[in-house]
């Protein structure tokens, strides 16, 4: 009875219109959404051939047509070149540096029911949130490692972490982080800029899918399944005076070239839009083992990732990479330096989980487990320079004259 | 001879001023050694007080460090960051950079004129990062400028002086060192800036990018030597820039000289 009575319920969900905003929700101006979508529409990545990708790489400046050009199939004999021409601009734009930082899950409560997330508030997992003073113990346990850079997670529920919360969270991140990212349920202009005074900087937001129809059958309820709410998140942070936002789809829950042609064209326009923002990129992805065979086409593997970091990177050189604990530490050894430009280390991804057992269970399991230390030594191995701080938070509330 | 680099009533041996943002730090002393560098900058921002990979650990003494602000988008945020650099003891040499940009990363000249004015007012040293346009440059010595760096070529590009013209009106019309910061890519590079009448070159993803980053400070070194000697010496005189052997045009004049 109740299985049928909540499968009901879901239906009714699905009737809903991912297009149509919620009352609390934040419309802005923007013509960033229809020229991201128009240029996705029209990408094919067949029609590109060797000579386009050959091109591609002979150029300095590159357009939208080469991005594209290197994400097609017809790259991938390319790769290395692609990776030695990525190598020597993440050098020309980072020089040796590679930053280092970690997540701190604080809450893992979530309002979405997103298919493929651990997270749905579907699943049935352990839930938990972390009080303020568990989250000073985890920051401060967190900073004596030395890392200076925090990422602070929230799963995405309104109710259970509020802005306020999220705020409070942020100011004691304040006194013991130089650099506040923040990645949690996409927020109003107002509600950016306030987290922005409380001392945060960085958002990453993920669109998952670009692909409208996709989005919509994977996200069967919650305020997520409002697309293009999401979409414009990282534009309504910079409005709120944030410093720089993330961009990421993830990879292979639909045709993943398309899915990263449209990320980096949403990162283009925003940058062409926010000059002064920093713009940086993120590639989760879903294993093509947890895929049926008949998804066999959106397969990520290694080789498809590597190529999607080296497009982006060729690209938009300028742009930071992130590389996650996702990945395996072969993988993660490989990219610094030639395209990635940040990587975390010393993650946990359960709810706290720094200083005493989690208190919610994990979004996804990592694949590099290494310490701080651990990466700091491998990243100097590399001949790289680990990066602990490379910010100046400028944002909080005492913005005025403080002498 | 003496051929001081003064700025700030600050004297200055070499004409090699380090950017470090780029290399890994332990190589921070070796190439300062080998460049003869007795003026280094350090982004403020990658200061880590008693923390890890702290760039100003690295930074041998006797060096005068030049910090920078970058990470600045505002004359506002520069001012700040500027203060911050004086709170960690960092002296009073300030390098505004104010970037509005993440592209291009070039630098917005207004309000850096506006950065520097309120720096020179607290009694900083300063020495804005800028795009070569003469009439901002003449308006940053009013400001109260202590030199100016104009770009050579986009930050990192390696591509030497593109803005060779506007650099030169800078030399011939302000009367504060002119400094090239930013896209400088080889040594003969380094030289020509020299030659034309620079102050001094800053040079930092040329280093860093080199097989060998030591060996390559020696190499800029010796380029900017070469090229200080050879615009005291007076570059072109007798080759280019006046007729030598005979007076065409007022030749004539001959019988009543």
């Amino acid at each position: 009875m109740m299985k049928a009575n909540s499968k009901m319920k879901i239906t009714q969900k699905m009737k809903t219109d991912p297009m149509s905003y919620l009352s609390n929700m934040e419309k802005i101006e923007s013509d960033v959404f229809e020229k991201v979508l128009s240029m996705v529409s029209n990408y094919d990545a067949e029609q590109y051939k060797a000579h386009d990708v050959a091109y591609a790489l002979s150029k300095d400046r590159l357009d939208p047509s080469d991005f594209a050009a290197l994400l097609s199939p017809a790259a991938k004999p390319y790769l290395e070149e692609m990776a030695q021409k990525s190598k020597t601009l993440t050098h020309k734009h980072f020089g040796n540096s590679v930053q280092l930082f970690t997540p701190l899950y604080i809450s893992n409560y979530c309002e979405n029911h997103c298919v493929y997330c651990g997270f749905n508030c579907k699943n049935k997992i352990k839930r938990g949130k972390l009080s303020l003073e568990e989250i000073r113990i985890e920051l401060k346990t967190i900073s004596e490692t030395g890392l200076k850079e925090i990422l602070l997670l929230t799963g995405e529920s309104r109710q259970k972490s509020d802005i306020q919360y999220i705020g409070e969270a942020i100011k004691i991140a304040k006194t013991y982080f130089s650099t506040i990212g923040i990645e949690i349920y996409p927020l109003n202009s107002d509600e950016y800029r306030y987290l922005h005074e409380c001392g945060a900087d960085f958002v990453s937001v993920y669109q998952e899918t670009y692909n409208l129809e996709k989005y919509e059958s994977v996200h069967l309820s919650g305020p997520k399944r409002v697309f293009p709410y999401r979409f414009h998140a990282q534009e309504r942070a910079l409005m709120g005076g944030m410093y720089g936002v993330s961009f990421g789809a993830l990879l292979g829950l639909d045709d993943f070239r398309k899915d990263a042609f449209a990320t980096g064209m949403h990162a283009y326009w925003i940058q062409r839009k926010y000059p002064s923002a920093e713009i940086a990129f993120s590639l989760p992805r879903i294993r093509p083992y947890i895929n049926h065979e008949e998804k066999q086409t959106h397969g990520v593997g290694e080789v498809e990732l590597f190529q999607v970091m080296l497009a982006y990177k060729l690209f938009m050189p300028y742009a930071g990479i992130t590389i996650s604990t996702r990945e395996n530490a072969h993988f993660r050894d490989h990219t610094v330096g030639v395209c990635a430009t940040k990587i975390s280390a010393g993650v946990v991804v359960g709810v706290g989980g720094h200083v005493e057992e989690v208190k919610g269970d994990e979004q996804f399991e990592i694949s590099d487990p290494r310490s701080v230390a651990e990466i700091h030594s491998m990243i100097l191995l590399k001949g790289l320079q680990p990066v602990y701080s490379n910010h100046i938070a400028l944002g909080g509330f005492n913005t005025g004259d403080d002498r | 001879m003496k051929d001081k680099l003064i700025i700030g009533g600050h004297e200055f041996n070499s004409r090699f001023i380090l950017g470090s943002g780029k290399f890994s730090l332990d190589m921070t002393d070796a190439v300062i050694q080998n460049g003869g560098v007795e003026m280094a900058t350090i982004a403020v921002r990658r200061a880590n007080k008693n923390g890890e990979a702290n760039i100003i650990d690295f930074m041998p003494k006797g060096i005068t460090l030049l910090p920078n602000t970058s990470g600045a988008r505002s004359a506002e945020e520069a001012v700040r960051i500027a203060r911050l650099a004086r709170e960690l003891g960092c002296g009073n040499f300030i390098k505004v950079e104010v970037i509005r940009d993440s592209k291009y990363l070039m630098p917005d000249n207004y309000e850096t004129l506006r950065a520097t004015e309120a720096l020179a007012k607290e009694g900083f040293i300063v020495m804005p990062y800028m795009y070569p346009d003469l009439n901002v440059a003449r308006d940053l010595v009013s400001s109260g400028a202590a030199a100016v760096m104009p770009l050579g070529a986009p930050i990192g590009s390696n591509k030497g002086l593109l803005t060779k013209a506007f650099i030169e009106m800078l030399i011939d019309e302000i009367e504060l060192p002119v400094i090239v910061d930013a896209g400088i890519g080889k040594p003969s590079q380094a030289c020509e800036a020299m030659e034309i009448g620079c102050a001094a070159v800053m040079a930092n993803t040329a280093i860093a990018t080199a097989k060998d980053v030591a060996l390559m400070a020696t190499a800029f070194k010796l380029a900017i030597e070469s090229g200080r000697a050879a615009y005291l010496a007076g570059l072109g005189r007798v080759l280019e820039r006046r007729g030598e052997a005979s007076s065409p045009l007022t030749g004539f004049l001959g019988e009543i000289l």
